[in-house]
């Protein structure tokens, strides 16, 4: 697999030029996430409404996967409700794990590009951390690990 | 300004690196640069040869069977432990007991030696930039007696504070210091012996964690005069699972046992077990036989690349060349990244091996490290198990190129070319 393939146009411009990146100030939902194997940790500051995730933001240290990565879910799932987020979340998880023939996920949109991961089995927690840590701030956890 | 490749002067050259088959090999179509020896060196065939050999002809139980294998296999494995002597620069050979790496030989050291003697409110020092196996042991120590681990100072430099260090050890009651010989993160090597007179003056005993030291620096146990040095075996070209523990004779005689079981009795009944004497009190079941005999393979191979009548001679010598080589390409290396915009170099004390610690701007570690790895050059990113430097640097991980006896000058080259090709790419 070429580098380029994992490190797509896409993938740099949101690593350079984060989206939603930040911290809410009256966040309803709030959850720090760790890579304990890299030292690599992101944060989520949410605000949701009844059912809906109105608005959320990252900020951290980390990788341009998982910067990237963390980008991207803040786009994918603002104003989704957390059925919602939580579908996206499986999907991708299957997407970045699954070995053999890659299935199509063309439904993920941008986020598909991250697909490349998996010929990266160590960098694969990478582009997982951000999601890992949305689920837990949904659940009201407030630290995740990727152990 | 940049140093001329022609005047670096490298000891080594491609005879050596003819001798790690695991070298010749490409990595995404280009040549392997292996420049991440600080987590583990690669085996000549003069090791790979003699682990071979064990398993073909002469494996056997140790120290227990009449028969020809047993014997042949004992004594290459008593014989290694003498090389390791040698090596040390030990009085005795009843001083190195072998261990599973040097994390097994902290935990013995915390285990069999502090324990007893650990009181409530006693201080266990270490320093800053301490790899967790020279701190946890001491956390999970001091939790039980009621102790406390504090850490000594170090400087942007990535230097040991020794003023800091001097009020640390007038301030406090403190009965342990454990100190890292050569930084596994930043290169750094540390006024060892130094500090484990102040540790000595202030009442308190030394371990030296000589992981990062075997492979760079040649050792000698007695002029250090620590209470304890530890050993990673494979890091000196010898297989994994093997560590020492050298420890003054006095001290080891006096300590309980750190595991019970086979070849650590000397009887055993339900009225009363009594213990071997040192080392093998604390070699309890069956050793790691053929990483032994490998490490003393590997003690053989070093010796022979200084000829020499004398043992320790061979290993001086051998250890200054090897020393000569790495700084050379270190210093190269750091030279070269250094002239690329937005490179910062991390541990730039005056003492340093061959370890090269770098962040960037313009790339995250991780991202360096799998991008290098496309070029065929290995380096390892992260926070080389050191979490608490890593925050007094302000950095959550680093990347390092570490340099052994078989790299060249291209390589260093070939790694500052491929973090250019990282910024065009990244930035």
């Amino acid at each position: 697999m070429e580098l380029r393939e994992l490190y797509q146009e896409v993938i740099l411009d949101h690593n350079r030029n984060p989206r939603n990146h930040g911290t809410l100030e009256d966040p309803t939902n709030q959850a720090e996430g760790h890579n304990p194997l890299c030292g690599d940790n992101v944060r989520l500051t949410l605000v949701t409404d009844g059912d809906r995730l109105v608005d959320i933001r990252f900020d951290g240290q980390g990788c341009a996967i998982s910067t990237a990565s963390a980008s991207l879910m803040t786009e994918a799932v603002k104003g989704k409700t957390r059925a919602e987020a939580e579908a996206i979340f499986r999907e991708f998880q299957q997407m970045v794990t699954e070995t053999g023939d890659a299935t199509d996920h063309s439904d993920l949109g941008d986020l598909e590009i991250l697909g490349g991961v998996r010929e990266y089995p160590v960098r694969i927690k990478c582009a997982t951390l951000p999601w890992h840590t949305l689920h837990a701030a949904l659940q009201g956890q407030t630290e995740v690990s990727t152990e | 300004m940049t140093i001329a490749l022609e005047s670096i002067a490298l000891p080594f050259g491609q005879e050596i690196r003819d001798q790690f088959p695991v070298l010749s090999q490409e990595v995404y179509g280009k040549p392997l640069a292996y420049l991440d020896n600080a987590a583990t060196s690669q085996k000549p065939l003069a090791v790979i040869e003699a682990m071979d050999r064990i398993w073909r002809c002469d494996n056997s139980n140790v120290h227990r069977g009449v028969h020809a294998l047993s014997q042949r296999a004992t004594k290459d494995f008593d014989r290694a432990r003498q090389s390791v002597k040698t090596l040390l620069n030990a009085a005795s050979e009843m001083e190195v007991v072998f261990t599973k790496g040097c994390t097994e030989a902290v935990n013995l050291v915390a285990h069999s030696f502090l324990r007893p003697k650990l009181q409530p409110g006693d201080v266990i020092l270490v320093t800053t930039m301490e790899h967790h196996s020279n701190i946890v042991p001491w956390q999970i120590l001091a939790e039980e007696k009621g102790a406390i681990v504090l850490p000594i100072p170090i400087t942007d430099e990535g230097e040991v504070d020794l003023e800091g260090y001097a009020d640390l050890l007038h301030q406090h009651p403190v009965k342990m210091v454990g100190l890292v010989y050569v930084s596994n993160s930043l290169g750094t090597i540390n006024p060892a012996k130094q500090m484990v007179a102040m540790a000595h003056s202030a009442g308190a005993f030394a371990l030296v964690d000589g992981a990062q030291a075997g492979p760079h620096i040649a050792i000698d146990v007695q002029d250090l005069n620590a209470d304890f040095f530890t050993l990673s075996c494979h890091k000196i070209y010898a297989p994994t699972g093997v560590g020492v523990l050298y420890g003054k004779l006095a001290h080891l005689e006096a300590m309980p046992p750190y595991q019970g079981g086979g070849d650590m009795i000397r009887t055993v009944s339900f009225e009363k077990t009594t213990y071997a004497e040192v080392p093998s009190k604390f070699e309890a079941g069956t050793p790691n036989i053929g990483g032994v005999i490998g490490l003393g393979a590997a003690i053989k191979w070093l010796a022979s690349l200084s000829p020499s009548p004398d043992l320790r001679t061979s290993l001086v010598e051998t250890m200054a060349k090897i020393h000569d080589h790495e700084v050379g390409l270190m210093r190269y290396a750091a030279d070269l990244l250094s002239e690329i915009p937005g490179v910062q170099l991390r541990g730039t004390s005056k003492e340093k091996a061959g370890i090269v610690s770098f962040t960037t701007s313009f790339a995250h570690p991780h991202d360096l490290g799998t991008i290098l790895d496309h070029e065929g050059i290995a380096i390892r990113a992260g926070h080389h198990c050191c979490m608490p430097l890593m925050k007094r640097l302000g950095v959550p991980a680093t990347a390092r190129a570490s340099f052994a006896l078989y790299n060249t000058a291209e390589e260093a080259e070939r790694l500052a070319k491929a973090v250019i090709k990282a910024r065009e790419m990244m930035a």
